[in-house]
């Protein structure tokens, strides 16, 4: 662990003012991932700036929508009754994630900012792209179970890890971050960048813009919705492939559909062509397969161990159709 | 036949003496040891799989606040013995697995330790590494006995011929997978160099044996048995890695006398526990089983090829139960090794019984499913009357009541044998069994001392409790061997300050340490009576077992698994684990129901998730930390009910108590993918049972 300075400053713009300042400081919040990679060399700041008391931790109703504070721990949001009744997928994709414990510690700024569990990236005595820019990639022909299958480059297969952030995906959720110049927001599905031929960097935040909080829409069709998690063990494991998904339906009719998928790519995978093949049509097993197919034109598997990660590509067309088929059949 | 003690503590639900202690945290490990002043050691390892170091850059590391030294093979004590090349820590410049280590940093703080660590910049020659365990290498070779002195290879009969003239054949190759022991406290020892007079160690480790780890330690480092002390008295899991002492212990050791008369701690990442601290090989087990239409074995044959490391053998025995299992009258075991550029693997719960029941005992339900034969029948139907290995008879073997009772608890009758035919609310839905065996082992020196003082007595042993506990059951025994109230009975144990006991392995350690406790008990009353003075105290030992040389001795099982297999995405559940064991008197039934759902446990860990991914690239294990390498988790287990029968054995030891730290684990794997088998019509030969094995079977 390199040694580092830690900074509490008095306020959030203080905070960004740190951060921007020094290419190598940076924020630290629930530490469930950063402390990781202190001890494991993969993060070498010089400074880092606790921001844990700067943001807000308030989860509340604003004109409709529900405002969620950057510091709001994952327990606290997925035990909120606005976040269970009215964005269910959201309460489920967090518990669907880490243990009782990290989600007592862990924030919603810092689970969005997260970075990869790729084994690689997260061992420094191997080449990374992401860690190392320019040393290569050490996933693709090794150990692929975790990695992408969509949107993946020559450069980097790595997956976000974070199940809350695919759940906000479909929700057209907006990040509220401050940066030097002044608040933004960012659509959540704006929030990450493919990995393209830069993948040591996961977000399109420059740094030292600090996440404030979560801006959730008021979206009816949610109600009818919900986060299915694919692992390979009950609990505490990241996904193989993730579905979230909300269902709009009359008469049979599809009138909106909001869905996005986790495990299979460099950020929340929003499905935006399955949307549009059940948008305005049937509610049926066909179209739900014929958005799964859609889904799944462009995925590629990664060769690797054990066969590599293709497995993936079925098993996520085999749960959106599952998905899909058991919110249709709920009680509206 | 060995006189049999009359049960009264024995046989007892006792709550663990050491319970309280641990739940409240004042039972201390070794890496809590309060010493005064300590230095904290960090292990700098190889990044290359093979070849060697040409020169360690160590300015910066040695530059850092608060590091003392760092220590490499230039630099280190010379070892007395380099016969173990395992403990020969630092002695040469040579790298044999990647994660070898090639220097220890002596700092004020772990963190500086850690740090200067990272900062050591290492200059190699690589050499081309080979770590790829393959069935068709073609330099398998046969070692000269297997785990720990079992012969290599078994011809029994003419197992072709046999096979030849058999009505139905099964002839598979199952796998198992690398796997790590990980028990939740890593690898820790403390230790402190007294330079006075000839000099004297303390290592304060975690150990299943205080005294094996002195007795390496003190030839490695070429010391007397009277300057090494070795003090465990909790151990936080071990499952065989901890029961021999690995480098780390050398290199504490080292460390302290590096700084005479200052305490150094020195425990593993868990990262550096998947390179340092023993595993179990992967094995690849072709299996042929030939059969009479009535079900009745003519041949068995396992042929295992398994790893071991470049720089040291150690040979998994997992050919050994198909040995005495069941009753064919022809029967092949061999066993081959890939001597590898790998960590050195070692003891991992049930070396060769757990891997080895896998591969026979899914071949037994595919031969049962070929012979349409109920797969609980066909394995009464093949009971032998006497070991088919020795001629020798049991001592007891109770495998058919085993396999009775459990089918009548688990609700096995009337099953449907039809693969992929149940289908409810979404989950396909099947059952499995297999058997279980652990072979019954007493080892033959012990010693305990009987001391009385002011009403009480107390036991001294040299043993160690993993968290099986060793800490309630011995004063159970000690009582019922002194004729007294278990309440009167103290047990000291965990310190090479006690006379000398055995290693906590091959589910021996109960029989051996309270046979020993029995023959103090004895003579103590022998010399002292039932009015003993105060002080009166004397030693006995466990002696040589003469009934091993008479029966052949084990404990049986059987195992029911029911699986759900999601029908949707593969996702695989065991929501049912239920074992009938036998295995002699269960001496505490809390502790023993702890031990054995802790083992099936496993067994479900095994079948269902854990995997080290060796990464034939770069020479190591990737999937190194516990989010990774995954173990079942509370959410995966079910309800897994232990049962037993009451089994008396009056010939294995005084206690008529057979081991139970092992056989939990064992044959578990083989009823789950039997289990899956029934539910999804995928046989899964290839261990762990993951879903995208079944992705193909699952229904439109």
């Amino acid at each position: 662990m390199r040694p580092f300075t830690y900074e509490r400053p008095g306020d959030a713009r203080a905070a960004v003012d740190l951060v921007t300042a020094d290419p190598e400081a940076t924020f630290l919040a629930g530490g469930t991932n950063l402390v990781d990679h202190l001890r494991l060399g993969v993060a070498t700041p010089h400074m880092l700036v606790d921001v844990t008391s700067l943001t807000s931790d308030v989860i509340e109703d604003r004109g409709g929508g529900l405002w969620i504070g950057a510091a709001a721990r994952n327990s606290d949001v997925a035990a909120h009754p606005d976040v269970r009744e009215r964005y269910p997928l959201l309460a489920q994709a967090l518990l669907a994630g880490a243990s009782g414990q990290l989600r007592n510690m862990a924030t919603t700024g810092g689970n969005l900012m997260q970075r990869t569990r790729c084994v690689y990236f997260q061992d420094v005595t191997t080449p990374c792209n992401k860690r190392a820019p320019g040393t290569g990639c050490s996933a693709i022909g090794g150990y692929t179970r975790h990695h992408s299958i969509l949107g993946a480059s020559e450069h980097c297969v790595a997956t976000h890890p974070s199940d809350m952030a695919v759940a906000m995906a479909a929700l057209d959720a907006q990040v509220r971050v401050l940066g030097r110049d002044g608040e933004r927001l960012v659509p959540v599905t704006e929030l990450y960048r493919l990995p393209g031929d830069d993948p040591s960097r996961d977000t399109t935040l420059t740094h030292g813009e600090l996440i404030l909080g979560v801006e959730l829409p008021d979206v009816p069709a949610v109600r009818r919705s919900r986060y299915r998690k694919v692992r390979d063990r009950a609990s505490y494991a990241f996904a193989l492939v993730s579905v979230a998904a909300a269902l709009d339906l009359a008469d049979g009719v599809v009138r909106d559909a909001r869905i996005a998928f986790g495990g299979v790519a460099h950020a929340p995978w929003r499905a935006w062509a399955a949307e549009d093949v059940l948008r305005d049509g049937p509610s049926s097993l066909m179209a739900f397969a014929a958005a799964a197919d859609a889904s799944i034109v462009a995925a590629e598997g990664v060769p690797g161990l054990d066969g590599g990660n293709a497995f993936k590509i079925p098993l996520l067309h085999r749960t959106l159709v599952a998905v899909l088929r058991d919110l249709a059949a709920e009680e509206a | 036949m060995a006189q049999v003690l009359e049960p009264r503590a024995m046989g007892r639900d006792l709550v663990r003496r050491d319970g309280p202690d641990k739940i409240r945290g004042t039972a201390g490990y070794a890496d809590e040891t309060p010493v005064v002043a300590p230095l904290y050691a960090f292990l700098v390892q190889a990044t290359i799989a093979r070849g060697r170091v040409l020169d360690m850059d160590l300015t910066d590391a040695e530059l850092g606040e608060g590091v003392l030294r760092v220590i490499t093979a230039a630099t280190a004590e010379r070892l007395a013995s380099t016969e173990d090349a395992e403990l020969a820590a630092l002695q040469s410049a040579e790298i044999a697995f990647r994660g070898q280590v090639i220097g220890l940093v002596l700092a004020e703080t772990s963190e500086a330790a850690r740090r200067a660590g990272e900062l050591v910049r290492v200059d190699y020659e690589q050499d081309p590494h080979d770590v790829t365990l393959a069935a068709d290498r073609d330099d398998l070779y046969a070692p000269d006995t297997v785990n720990p002195a079992y012969a290599t290879d078994t011809y029994d009969g003419d197992v072709d011929a046999a096979l030849a003239g058999a009505d139905v054949v099964v002839d598979q190759t199952y796998s198992t997978a690398m796997y790590h022991n990980n028990p939740l406290e890593p690898h820790a020892t403390t230790a402190l160099w007294d330079p006075a007079g000839p000099g004297f160690l303390t290592l304060w480790d975690s150990t299943q044996g205080v005294h094996p780890t002195r007795s390496a330690v003190q030839k490695v480092l070429g010391l007397d048995e009277q300057q090494v002390r070795v003090v465990c008295p909790y151990v936080g899991g071990g499952f065989g890695a901890k029961g021999r002492p690995h480098v780390h212990v050398v290199l504490a050791a080292m460390a302290a006398r590096a700084v005479p008369g200052r305490p150094v701690k020195l425990a593993l990442t868990r990262q550096q526990m998947f390179s340092l601290a023993g595993y179990r090989t992967p094995t690849i087990q072709r299996m042929r089983l030939g059969a009479d239409r009535d079900g009745h074995l003519q041949a068995i044959a396992i042929d295992v090829v398994e790893q071991t490391s470049r720089i040291k053998e150690f040979a998994e025995q997992t050919g050994l139960p198909t040995r005495m299992m069941y009753a064919a009258p022809n029967r092949r075991t061999t066993h081959r090794l890939a001597a590898l550029d790998v960590p050195v693997p070692s003891w991992m719960r049930a070396p060769g019984e757990c891997p080895g029941m896998f591969g026979p005992e899914v071949a037994m339900d595919e031969l049962a499913e070929a012979l349409d034969i109920d797969p609980v029948q066909l394995r009464i139907r093949n009971e032998p009357d006497i070991d088919p290995e020795t001629g020798k008879p049991f001592s007891s073997r109770n495998l058919v009541a085993c396999l009775r009772e459990g089918a009548e608890r688990f609700g096995w009758a009337g099953r449907d044998p039809r693969p992929a035919e149940r289908l409810e609310g979404g989950w396909l839905v099947g059952t499995g069994v297999a058997s279980s065996i652990y072979p019954t082992y007493r080892r033959a020196e012990s010693t305990a001392i009987i001391r009385y003082d002011m009403g009480r007595y107390t036991a001294a042993i040299g043993a160690a409790d993993l968290g099986t506990g060793a800490w309630t059951v011995l004063p159970q025994i000690a009582a019922d061997a002194l004729s007294v109230p278990v309440e009167d009975v103290d047990v000291l144990i965990g310190d090479t300050a006690h006379p000398y006991a055995t290693v906590a392995g091959g589910s021996s350690g109960t029989a051996t340490w309270g046979s020993a406790l029995v023959e103090a008990a004895r003579a103590f009353r022998d010399k002292f009576g039932t009015d003993p003075d105060d002080g009166d105290a004397i030693a006995g030992s466990a002696g040589p077992s003469d009934a091993a040389q008479r029966y052949t001795m084990a404990a049986f099982g059987a195992q029911f698994a029911e699986a759900r297999v999601n029908a949707d995405t593969g996702e695989l559940r065991v929501p049912r684990l239920l074992g009938v064991f036998a295995a002699g008197r269960i001496i505490n039934p809390r502790t023993a129901r702890s031990q054995l759902i802790g083992g099936m446990t496993m067994g479900l860990s095994m079948a269902l998730h854990e995997q080290s991914v060796l990464d034939p690239r770069f020479g190591h294990v990737v999937n190194h930390d516990l989010a990774e390498y995954h173990i079942t988790a509370c959410a995966d287990v079910g309800d897994v009910q232990a049962h037993w029968i009451d089994e008396e054995d009056p010939h294995v030891n005084a206690m008529g108590s057979k081991g139970i730290g092992e056989i939990g684990i064992v044959g578990t794997a083989a009823a789950v993918s039997n289990a899956v088998y029934n539910a999804t019509g995928v046989r899964v030969r290839d261990l762990p049972i993951t879903l995208d094995k079944l992705l193909s079977a699952l229904p439109d």
